[in-house]
């Protein structure tokens, strides 16, 4: 059949793509999102595959202590006459599970609250408005440590603490879009056509705000990150034998390894750095393209 | 014609909520006290300026709002007492059609998905007869299946509109209240839009509530038409009669205000004197005595009733009897 005019049907002659879409095409074009990308896939790479390459992270070679940089060891060996290239690899899988794991819990947790306190609003919405005041006023830092040091510090604690007190940004964001979406006619016309509460939380306002939702997990993720990192260099995280960057770089707390022995301490220095550029790379990237009114030109 | 929709001293008010720490405000009588009468299959055009109450009163008829005080008959049915499911199942008897058709679709849903949701609701069909159903609603209001798995954000405003009339009809409404269908659009698109609503009324005896500010765009698809001013009722004639002889003295000012082609029939305009008043503290008496050119002690002190005048025609003056 040929094309045949129809008046009342000549209509999106623009190729079909979805907003989804668009924002894909967005994000690729951003290069320092896709340079973050990049090296957070690399990163990623490193953390899951080195381990099957390098010696373990734990052996110990009483005869190669303090050792630089060499064919044998690609970034030298710790005090210990550890592998470093293999203790990082090791401890940057950490730090990826922390950030990860973190941000999910409380991501949840925040979407949860502040949906409900968004969409319900009332005397609901003031007291979870409150706890949410209450919980950011608490100083983060301090209540995680006297947290890991009542429960014990280890890698699960790490993520439960850094979950379970990171939501009430997570929960303000989502509470601001769900109180300017309600109100949107769109809504109003669901409530007509008789949808419920539940399907219009979850079928209408919900994929409404996955945007800002990913921006914000993005920047969480950098933030548990560091962290961690911060904790385990306290001794509050991540404990020795198990390697982390943060208690990796505690080493050089020693003015020995400070001066003389920069290959233990500096790359995971570095790598942390890397790290979390990146994935904050990633996050302005994903920010512009989800909503480009907020584009920034670099 | 049998009578569809009765309103009966419908009212709305919003109150300015008080929280812990707030006193809570004057409440806005954004509606106050409106009665009327709509038959099956014709349309009552609703005209005023902004803020007088118009949405508020077709939203309140629909539930998107809850009343006040006063009742919606729809159908021989309360719809003010009802609730939950009983409530659900009426609402396949009344829609809406919105003024802004950028807001009123969900820019994450597919046009299928928009259209599909209330047959979904409603348990009606099974999902190959649902496809189907989507396929026929876009057919009625012009369009072409292609546009059923695209975003909103791929069509031009006329055209998100002839999708939110489809969604609008998909569950055979009795009644749909059009809350300023066409002010958002262009002027050519809004007479396609205007003659596909008419075309539909036509063909499936669908009665409108058609709120409108635009006086042309309310004479050209009413049967009735009446005049809102502070969330009452001024005047209620059949359009031809209104259009012909505006009771009202308010009437006559909005009347007038229309741009007259014809300058031998170019009447002399009357101008209003400052704003409506605030709803929170209307004037005491008649809510127009403030601007009224030809308002009278009596028009301070007392309210005047919507009382019929002629045959269909009542008003709310008291200089009219």
């Amino acid at each position: 059949m040929t094309a045949r005019a129809e008046p009342a049907a000549q209509i999106a002659i623009a190729p079909h793509e979805s907003l989804l879409g668009q924002a894909a095409r967005r994000f690729v074009r951003h290069r320092l999102a896709m340079l973050g990308l990049a090296a957070i896939l690399v990163i990623a790479v490193y953390a899951v595959v080195a381990p099957f390459l390098l010696q373990s992270p734990y052996k110990t070679d009483l005869r190669a202590i303090d050792k630089p940089p060499s064919a044998e060891h690609i970034l030298g060996t710790d005090r210990s006459g550890r592998d470093v290239m293999a203790r990082m690899s090791t401890g940057i899988r950490t730090s990826l599970i922390v950030g990860f794991g973190a941000v999910a819990i409380y991501l949840v947790i925040g979407t949860l609250i502040g949906l409900v306190g968004g969409f319900f609003g009332g005397a609901l919405d003031q007291v979870l408005g409150r706890l949410t005041d209450t919980v950011l006023a608490i100083p983060t830092l301090l209540l995680i440590i006297v947290f890991v040091s009542v429960i014990g510090p280890s890698l699960i604690s790490v993520i439960a603490v850094i979950g379970l007190l990171g939501w009430p940004q997570a929960a303000r964001i989502v509470r601001g879009q769900i109180l300017a979406l309600r109100e949107a006619e769109f809504i109003s016309a669901a409530r007509v056509v008789g949808l419920g509460n539940r399907r219009i939380l979850g079928a209408h306002l919900l994929p409404n705000i996955i945007g800002p939702l990913t921006v914000v997990a993005t920047f969480g993720v950098a933030n548990a990150i560091l962290l961690e990192a911060g904790l385990s260099f306290l001794g509050l995280g991540v404990q020795a034998p198990e390697p982390s960057l943060g208690n990796m770089i505690l080493e050089a707390r020693d003015g020995v390894v400070l001066k003389s022995l920069p290959w233990i301490w500096l790359p995971p220095g570095i790598l942390i750095s890397v790290t979390v550029l990146a994935v904050n790379f990633v996050g302005d990237g994903l920010r512009d393209a989800l909503d480009p009114r907020s584009t920034r030109r670099l | 014609m049998t009578v569809l929709l009765e309103v009966r001293e419908l009212s709305k008010h919003f109150t300015a909520r008080g929280g812990l720490f707030r006193r809570a405000g004057a409440p806005v009588k954004a509606v106050d006290g409106v009665s009327f009468t709509l038959a099956r299959g014709e349309t009552l055009g609703l005209v005023g300026e902004s803020g007088c109450g118009k949405s508020t009163l077709g939203r309140a008829i629909l539930r998107l709002h809850e009343p006040t005080a006063g009742e919606v008959w729809l159908d021989g049915e309360n719809v003010t007492a009802l609730s939950g499911d009983a409530l659900l199942e009426h609402r396949r008897c009344m829609q809406i059609i919105f003024q802004d058709p950028y807001a009123s679709l969900n820019p994450r849903r597919t046009v299928a998905q928009a259209i599909r949701e209330p047959l979904e609701v409603h348990r009606i069909g099974t999902p190959v007869e649902r496809e189907r159903r989507v396929d026929e609603l876009l057919d009625v209001v012009g369009m072409r299946s292609s546009a059923r798995n695209r975003y909103p954000h791929e069509f031009s405003g006329g055209q998100r509109q002839r999708i939110g009339i489809a969604r609008a009809l998909a569950l055979d409404p009795a009644l749909i209240v059009a809350d300023e269908p066409v002010s958002a659009l262009d002027v050519s698109v809004q007479s396609q839009v205007l003659n596909l609503i008419a075309n539909l009324q036509r063909e499936r005896g669908i009665a409108f509530l058609f709120i409108s500010h635009d006086l042309a765009v309310i004479q050209h698809v009413s049967d009735v038409v009446a005049v809102m001013y502070l969330g009452r009722f001024v005047e209620m004639a059949p359009a031809a009669e209104l259009y012909r002889r505006p009771r009202h003295p308010y009437t006559q000012a909005l009347l007038s205000a229309v741009p007259q082609p014809d300058p031998a029939r170019r009447a002399g305009r009357i101008v209003l004197q400052g704003d409506i008043p605030s709803p929170t503290d209307p004037p005491p008496g008649c809510p127009f005595h403030p601007r009224c050119p030809l308002a009278v002690d009596r028009c301070r002190g007392e309210v005047p009733a919507l009382r019929a005048v002629a045959e269909g025609v009542s008003v709310a003056c008291h200089l009219i009897e």
